[in-house]
């Protein structure tokens, strides 16, 4: 449903990513793993737009996407959180959520409507229920990823773009993120692109995954082919793998 | 909705004091002072928009005030166009000045935008000046007519200000409206992160340039306004000075509130006013009560009046409390 052929994305001179080729099926969870500085945040921002690529091709549903403006791409049903949350601090959680619609308001979309997916969310997310009056920059680190969340999910996103969705937050609350995001794929059929610094918990849920490295897909398998590769395991599942880093 | 009669409140009490405050300084040169508070209520209102909402800054605001202004006393003094058809014409041509600068400006951030800014307001100063042909240059431009409807004119204070003041509640009333709609809380957003913004779908550059244009058109009515109040305009009241100005009226008032701008319009309008008994050391005072202001009202006036409001409620509801089990 998304496919990604051959794309070239810069940062002035900097060549971020090097012809990178990347799919994702409908109703499946793929991981993007990678060192720091491997492409994986760009990969979003070339999807999203707001940092295009230079070259090559970015199809959904058939139809191009590279080139276009954020909004536009918005509007065709790919929704990104964005790296470290950036819920809007000063607004409340319900005026975070209203945000997310913002391009369904526009097109005049029934109120009560947007309404009940605010009300979804909260289902999704009971957490924030209680919390919906309150500003979003008094939440948790947790509650504000949820919402993050919640807020990209309001544009009815078909492809979610998942940035670190587990940055700095207990193993608990990873874990909550987690299951909501496998309940996305399983009872929407959202198809998820999740880039993780956790891999192993990332490869746990995901379908599939990309491994990278300085801007280039080095591998794509199976995620849990992906948990059992020697050199997957050595480079980012380490911790528990003493027999294998200290030979 | 509760929200919505609230406000409501506020805005009829408002005009109720606006309405009624020239009753007590007729004909007065305090009247002609608060002439001058509603003007600059309407471009700190603009600015507001910009700034406070959208925190985009600008430090060329005087620009289009003054561009305003020249386009209406030009056009009426030299050309003999209707005020009212000149206001109109000034508003249509600083929107499209502003359409066409915003574009390359607000991409600019920070220091950058406040630079771009200052560059224009300083070229527009510059145009008043040497365009001597058309705009009288330094001597300054006279003999703008006074607005007029059929054979009622607009020529005394008392006149000025209810007109003036008028237009100043509706941009008020329009911006609080516009703040707290959809494309407001977008606004909102930009301010608070641009990236998260856009991918909600905001698209943010074309939302920067549309409210720079309608800050602009705001300050353009301004100028005109102080055209056809004064009937004389000259390049000083238009320089970097009065941008600054006006940066510490929406500042001092509270950025991003909607009664900041006309607190802080009538403090910085009045403030020099009533300095004057201090005579050479008016300056000292009047930077003596800004720095103090900044330290302890950071929020703006706005917030200080709020809570202040909370304070005596909290209290009254005390007494009331009291007096009731007493």
């Amino acid at each position: 449903m998304l496919r990604v052929k051959n794309i070239n994305t810069y940062y002035g001179q900097v060549h971020a990513l090097k012809n990178i080729s990347l799919h994702l099926n409908e109703g499946e969870i793929v991981t993007l793993i990678g060192a720091n500085g491997a492409g994986k945040t760009t990969i979003l921002n070339s999807l999203s737009g707001i940092t295009p690529p230079r070259d090559g091709e970015i199809l959904f549903e058939g139809r191009p996407v590279a080139g276009l403006s954020p909004d536009c791409i918005v509007d065709m049903g790919i929704s990104q959180v964005p790296e470290g949350r950036q819920v809007f601090k000063d607004f409340s959680v319900e005026d975070n959520l209203e945000l997310g619609a913002y391009l369904r308001y526009r097109k005049r979309e029934k109120k009560s409507v947007i309404r009940k997916d605010i009300e979804d969310v909260f289902e999704l997310f009971p957490q924030l229920s209680g919390r919906r009056n309150q500003m979003a920059g008094t939440l948790s680190g947790g509650e504000q990823q949820m919402l993050a969340i919640g807020r990209a999910l309001m544009a009815r996103p078909k492809v979610l773009l998942l940035d670190e969705p587990s940055m700095g937050l207990a193993p608990l609350v990873v874990q909550e993120i987690f299951r909501v995001i496998t309940d996305l794929r399983d009872q929407r059929s959202t198809a998820v692109l999740l880039v993780e610094q956790n891999a192993r918990a990332a490869l746990k849920i995901a379908d599939r995954g990309y491994v990278l490295e300085t801007g280039k897909v080095m591998l794509e398998e199976n995620a849990y082919d992906l948990l059992e590769n020697k050199d997957v395991q050595r480079a980012y599942l380490g911790r528990d793998k003493k027999e294998i880093w200290e030979r | 909705m509760l929200k919505g009669n609230k406000n409501l409140v506020t805005y009829g009490m408002l005009s109720g004091i606006v309405m009624l405050a020239p009753l007590f300084f007729a004909g007065g040169y305090l009247l002609n002072v608060l002439v001058f508070v509603g003007i600059n209520t309407l471009l700190a209102v603009a600015l507001n928009l910009l700034l406070g909402f959208a925190g985009q800054i600008s430090l060329g605001h005087a620009a289009f005030f003054g561009l305003g202004a020249y386009i209406s006393g030009v056009s009426t003094a030299t050309y003999g166009v209707n005020p009212w058809a000149a206001m109109l014409l000034a508003a249509v041509a600083v929107g499209l000045v502003a359409f066409a600068i915003g574009f390359p400006i607000l991409k600019l951030k920070g220091h950058y935008l406040a630079m771009a800014t200052l560059g224009f307001g300083i070229i527009v100063y510059i145009v008043f000046n040497e365009t001597v042909d058309l705009t009288g240059g330094p001597s300054g431009l006279s003999g703008i007519p006074s607005f007029t409807v059929a054979d009622f004119s607009f020529d005394s204070d008392m006149k000025n200000y209810y007109l003036i003041w008028g237009i100043t509640l509706v941009a008020i009333v329009l911006s609080a409206n516009l703040v707290n709609s959809r494309i407001g809380r977008a606004l909102r957003s930009i301010h608070s992160s641009e990236v998260a913004a856009r991918v909600m779908g905001v698209n943010v550059r074309l939302l920067k340039v549309q409210i720079f244009t309608l800050s602009a058109v705001l300050s353009s009515i301004a100028g005109s306004l102080y055209a056809h109040t004064m009937t004389f305009i000259s390049p000083t009241s238009f320089g970097f000075n009065f941008s600054v100005e006006l940066l510490t009226m929406v500042v001092i008032g509270g950025l991003g509130s909607i009664l900041g701008p006309l607190l802080g319009a009538g403090l910085l309008t009045l403030l020099p006013e009533f300095l004057r008994t201090f005579q050479d050391y008016d300056i000292i005072v009047y930077g003596l009560l800004l720095v103090l202001m900044t330290m302890y009202l950071p929020g703006g006036l706005a917030s200080g009046f709020t809570a202040m409001c909370a304070r005596i409620r909290s209290r009254f509801s005390r007494e009331v409390v009291k007096n009731a089990q007493g």
